[in-house]
């Protein structure tokens, strides 16, 4: 028993294809994505949840990769950056856009981290949560108004260390806008 | 006629932009050839001593590893010439987290687990790892790049004693770590006695060479790829560890092997920024006017690497002074090696002159622009020669106007907002002007097109679309015409992507390509190309390397406006704006992006970053990047970059001067002088954290 | 990591009674700190149950008007959960105080009281540390503790509790449900995690094979004003070097309700009570204020390096009474 290597079949939906691969229990979500299934759009920065470079889209909303394992996931719907697309499905999704529009990154790396976070903000901030920064008092239920303040609080998940923050501020307030 | 379009200068948008935001760039741990094993290292658990026995046994029995290297068994390697790469060559342990083995396993998970499994004893000796200013065995260095050492202008000693008026202040900078986003990689590959590495490298050709010594392989056999780099910021200047580990444990086991360092491991084997403690003596003249500046700087290194952190080199630069002396002084101890973080030596450096400065300013009741106007230099002190250019007082006044100074009430404590007090700050920065040779080619063909070759590095800088700007703009075509390929050691050989040098020394040598590429194009005028097209070649050594008459530095000026809570003694940055004179800027898209994130890493280096090295252990406490602080969104406020374009004919053919680093050079010392505004506290140790703010309130300093 | 079964839990029942026979087994919720621990091998679990499939992922009012938290539900949705937001805007605050958005998707309830101290020397192996290895030692004492305790710390162990929630839990007076083999109980939130005393390995009152269900928000303490101040090393994604959770309920310039909970000082949330007593029926000013939070931080021990935290910890309590005594949203 002291050796034996436990491994599961666990069907998930990776950016909107069924996949089923044959994880080592001990494997992340994160591990799965970039060494079985080829998907390296989401980074590793520091596996351990403390930079945001892994973050991808898992049922919708936003997560840490690599604190999440894999096996726990079975039936899971798992979007990358590789999945994003535009609402017509077409082209780049508008986040995928203002990044480039306006210099969103430097050496890229912590790039589809901060594009599906922000992905997944947006939708938490349409959803009427509030943030750290969000004033006690604000009405309950409606969207939450994204002032710069509060995109960089919800981003800041998401370390930089080329220090594009600025520019991702504006390339998310341009999707908004 | 050359479309304006493509003109050096332009805000051309990145060429891998596209593959960047949708995960197509693939890093150096994103290849994964056919058996590809994977590798996790095994750190040293002591401080200072001999391994004296490696239990591999339990590693080896876990099902998936292959195999376990160590000194006792790894290939004999030649002896590098920077030890910090001889690793499992021996017993030898110089610091707490030195590599002591490697598991290779069939899977990343079975690598963990196999490197936990590993048992290693040792014979412990003392340590000391506690760096003090007094420390017996702190010695001056040899001055072999004439950036370290100790120089001396005058009487500075006497001549400060005898001023009129007299700061003496010590400065202390804590360890930093560079911590890129993309931990250190490398997948390592040999097949008919050749090696492939993908490597997270700021300079492939470098890493090819020393594998080719290492590994005494001819270089023609060795392909280092660095094709997309997440960061590096210095501690991938040179080849670390990990490429070593990586390519050992690919021939050793016959599989492709893939290596990412664990994130907690970086600090002790990558490199850091040492301590320093400095102190600053200026003796000055009642109108401010200095006589005398003496900068003394004590760093760490370790015992197997001397590194220097130059903080005294950039006050040989910025003002002007009769007197002067500026020494560094290194104290070995039982610590990782310090190496480059970015702007290494001027960033710490400056932090201590320019708040010094302040503290001049403060003293003599005159406004801190004005100060360092009044010291502004012709002639560059240390080396008497002529600035090429310098336009500090531009920047100065630039900078005042956008930032809005002169509104500023010189008086502390003269803003408050409920228990926030508001205050600005002011410092200058500087940074060389640097070029190695570099080699290049141009291709023009048939259809149009061209193609450019250099080893050049993007590790973020947009070096792809800034150096087809500069073939574009020396071919007069159109920047959607050229391609350029870069990233592979099999390209024309060039330096690495640092010392702000990168674009000059690359940018340098395609020009040159592509001036006689257009030179032999108009001579074949009206004639149909070959297929195959028409190439030039061309290696600036001797060019690029040149010594030249004149001082050749960036200058630049940072304004930072914080807001400090006095209940908490948390600072916050409002603002920050910046002013550089860096020769033509070359993309003023990429440009901004650039001098932005050094400004926050400025930031970061001013507020929330720091490492504590555990006595006891000989380890930092800070190790992860829950502890080790990197400024994160909400740190971060709108940042302004701004320039003078200044129009120099001594630097290169392009006009440039290096940008990736001037921008966190100052910056912490103008956030720690706008502190000082609006508390009347003056902090003398970075960074300035609650706790720190909060003793300096209730002393009332 | 070593390798683990993996047991996908659908009932309370069926959760607990294979924790309980399972020694070396741990409940997977969100994950956020137990597979950080695996990777660092501070924990080796040979099963993982996972309960996130278990139904306690609701917040729900009960007929007397509390309120109950399941244990699986995610931080930033009881963050977000309007009864969270009017009736204890305290909790919604700590909990957006703490950690990122990705893993406050991910963090529940009962994972984020159980998580462990961050202290470097519990997180690293190769170093001792009483609490992850009894008998071994603690490096902190005389080493890197900044961020440590200053207040009921042992000779053993003077690791800090990193919750935000937790702080806010037990200036709540909100109770934690457990389940195990003897069957249901309830722990008051504010004593649910120990002092580390001579076994810092023990954080909380749990006991093998039991699970957190939820938690249960008094009606008590429902729409009394509050409010929790963190401080920190950055803006965001930081631990607290110090915060405080405070319930205020002035009438008539008199303090009627008061309850005040200090995080990042303790092995545990530090409920103040020795200053809610001092303060209850008294005057709400400043001077009050000050004197009664004095007399708590009377107590503190800090260490070599960090004293700051009292200092720290006073001006955030007095800052937070001072504002919730002038307005009942404290902003």
């Amino acid at each position: 028993m002291g050796t034996e290597v436990f491994h599961s079949e666990v069907p998930l939906t990776v950016n909107g294809e069924p996949r089923r691969p044959t994880v080592d229990h001990r494997s992340t979500l994160l591990d799965v994505l970039r060494e079985q299934l080829g998907l390296t759009g989401a980074k590793k920065g520091c596996d351990h949840g403390q930079c945001g470079a892994c973050t991808v889209l898992v049922d919708g909303r936003r997560a840490n990769s690599c604190l999440l394992l894999a096996v726990a996931h079975e039936g899971a719907d798992i979007t990358t950056v590789e999945g994003l697309r535009s609402a017509d499905g077409e082209g780049r999704h508008p986040v995928q856009r203002a990044f480039l529009e306006r210099d969103a990154f430097q050496c890229g790396y912590c790039t589809p981290g901060q594009i599906c976070s922000a992905v997944g903000a947006l939708a938490e901030a349409e959803a009427g949560h509030p943030s750290h920064v969000t004033e006690p008092g604000t009405a309950i239920g409606s969207p939450a108004e994204l002032t710069r303040d509060e995109i960089r609080e919800r981003l800041s998940g998401n370390l930089c260390r080329c220090g594009a923050y600025p520019h991702i501020v504006e390339a998310v307030e341009d999707v908004i806008r | 006629m050359q479309d304006t379009s493509n003109a050096l200068g332009a805000p051309t948008e990145r060429r891998e932009g596209p593959d960047k935001v949708t995960g197509a760039a693939r890093y150096a741990a994103e290849h994964t050839p056919a058996g590809c094993a994977y590798a996790w290292p095994v750190p040293a658990a002591v401080a200072r001593g001999e391994i004296t026995a490696i239990d591999d046994s339990a590693a080896l029995a876990l099902p998936g590893v292959i195999d376990v290297l160590s000194h006792l068994n790894a290939p004999r390697l030649v002896e590098p010439d920077d030890a910090t790469l001889a690793v499992l060559q021996d017993a030898r342990v110089p610091h707490r987290g030195w590599y002591v083995a490697l598991v290779v396993a069939e899977t990343l998970e079975a690598a963990r687990e196999g490197a936990a499994a590993v048992r290693v004893d040792y014979a412990v000796e003392p340590h000391d790892v506690t760096l003090r200013a007094d420390h017996a065995d702190a010695y001056v260095p040899e001055d072999t790049d004439g950036t370290s050492g100790e120089h001396v202008r005058g009487d500075a000693d006497g001549a400060f004693d005898s001023a009129p008026v007299r700061v003496d202040a010590v400065y202390r900078v804590p360890p930093l770590h560079n911590h890129p986003m993309e931990p250190h990689a490398a997948t390592a590959r040999w097949h008919d006695g050749r090696l492939t590495v993908y490597d997270s490298s700021q300079g492939a050709t470098t890493v090819r060479d020393v594998l080719a010594g290492m590994f005494a392989l001819p270089k023609e056999r060795i392909t280092v790829v660095s094709e997309h780099v997440g960061g590096g910021f210095g501690s991938k200047g040179t080849p670390r560890p990990h490429v070593v580990l990586a390519s050992m444990a690919a021939r050793v086991t016959g599989r492709p092997v893939k290596l990412s360092l664990p994130r907690r491991e970086l600090a002790a084997v990558v490199g850091h920024r040492s301590p320093t403690v400095q102190r600053v003596r200026l003796g000055a003249e009642k109108d401010g006017t200095l006589i005398s500046v003496v900068h003394e700087v004590t760093s760490q290194t370790s015992r197997i690497k001397e590194f220097v952190e130059t903080a005294a080199a950039a006050t040989r630069v910025m003002y002007g002074s009769p007197h002067g002396r500026t020494t560094h002084r290194v104290v070995p101890l039982d610590v990782p090696s310090p190496s480059w973080m970015r702007a290494p030596g001027e960033a710490p450096g400056m932090y201590a002159l320019e708040s010094a400065m302040d503290e001049l300013a403060v003293h003599l009741d005159i406004d801190p622009v004005e100060l360092r106007l009044r010291n502004d230099t012709a002639r560059e002190p240390d080396s008497s020669k002529p600035f090429s250019s310098r336009h500090l007082a531009e920047c100065l006044r630039e900078g005042a106007r956008r930032f809005g100074w002169s509104e500023r009430d010189p008086r502390t404590r003269s803003r408050a907002e409920g228990p926030v007090l508001v205050g600005s700050g002011v410092a200058s920065a500087t940074y060389p002007v640097l070029a190695s040779p570099s080699r290049a080619s141009a291709h023009a063909y048939p259809d149009g097109s061209y193609a450019v070759r250099v080893n050049a590095t993007d590790i973020g800088t947009g070096a792809r679309t800034v150096l087809a700007q500069v073939a574009a703009d020396a071919l007069g075509v159109p920047v959607e015409r050229v391609r350029v390929a870069i990233g592979s050691s099999d390209l024309p050989d060039a330096p690495l992507a640092g010392g702000s040098s990168g674009t000059a020394s690359w940018g340098w040598a395609v020009h040159e390509a592509c001036t006689r590429l257009a030179k032999r194009l108009s001579e074949q005028q009206g004639q149909q190309l070959p297929p195959e097209g028409v190439g030039a070649t061309a290696d600036t050594a001797g060019t690029a390397d040149a010594e030249s008459e004149y001082a050749r530095h960036a200058f630049g000026a940072h304004f930072a406006e914080v807001g400090v809570d006095t209940v908490s003694g948390e600072v916050r940055v409002r603002r920050l704006l910046g002013v550089y004179a860096a020769g033509h800027i070359l993309n003023a898209r990429t440009a901004r992006s650039q001098f932005i994130g050094a400004m926050t890493m400025g930031l970061g280096m001013a507020l929330t970053e720091s490492s504590t090295m555990d006595a006891a252990f000989g380890d930092f406490a800070e190790r992860d990047l829950a502890a080790y602080h990197v400024p994160v969104h909400a740190d971060v406020p709108a940042i302004e970059a701004h320039w003078i374009d200044e129009d120099d004919p001594h630097l290169n053919p392009m006009g440039s001067k290096g940008i990736g680093e001037i921008g966190i050079v100052g910056t912490a010392a103008a956030i720690g002088n706008a502190l000082r505004h609006a508390t009347g506290v003056r902090l003398r140790e970075l960074p300035l954290t609650p706790d720190r703010v909060l003793a300096g309130l209730a002393r009332g300093m | 990591m070593k390798s683990f079964r993996y047991v996908r839990a659908h009932s309370v029942e069926e959760a607990t009674a294979a924790h309980a026979g399972r020694p070396s087994s741990r409940y997977l919720g969100g994950g956020t700190n137990l597979v950080d621990l695996m990777k660092l091998g501070v924990e080796s679990p040979r099963a993982v149950i996972d309960i996130s499939a278990l139904p306690l992922d609701s917040v729900e009012e009960l007929r007397d008007g509390s309120v109950r938290v399941g244990a699986t539900v995610r931080n930033s949705d009881l963050a977000a959960h309007p009864l969270v937001r009017e009736r204890y805007p305290v909790l919604s605050q700590a909990l957006l105080s703490g950690a990122s958005g990705q893993l406050r998707n991910m963090a529940t309830t009962g994972g984020n009281l159980l998580q462990r101290t961050r202290c470097p020397y519990f997180q690293d192996l190769a170093m001792p540390c009483n609490k992850r290895a009894p008998g071994s030692g603690c490096g902190a004492r005389d080493g890197i503790h900044r961020d440590h305790a200053v207040l009921g710390h042992s000779r053993q162990c003077i690791a800090t509790h990193p919750s935000d929630m937790a702080v806010a839990l037990a200036a709540l007076d909100a109770q934690v449900e457990l389940y195990g083999a003897r069957g249901r109980r309830t722990v008051p939130a504010a004593e649910f995690h120990r002092l580390p005393g001579e076994r810092p390995d023990v954080d909380t009152e749990i006991t093998h094979g039991e699970l957190i269900t939820g938690v249960l928000l008094p009606s008590a303490t429902a729409g009394l004003p509050c409010a929790y101040r963190k401080a920190r090393d950055r803006a965001s994604y930081a631990f607290a070097l110090a915060s405080v959770a405070v319930v205020l309920s002035v009438e008539e310039s008199v303090v009627r309700e008061v309850r005040i909970a200090f995080g990042g000082l303790a092995h545990r949330p530090w409920r103040a009570l020795r200053a809610e007593r001092e303060l209850l029926g008294g005057p709400p000013s400043g001077e009050a204020f000050r004197r009664a939070v004095d007399t708590e931080l009377a107590e503190a021990e800090p260490l070599r390096d960090n004293s700051f935290k009292v200092p720290l910890a006073r001006n955030l309590a007095c800052d937070v009474l001072g504002r919730l005594a002038a307005s009942p949203t404290g902003s």
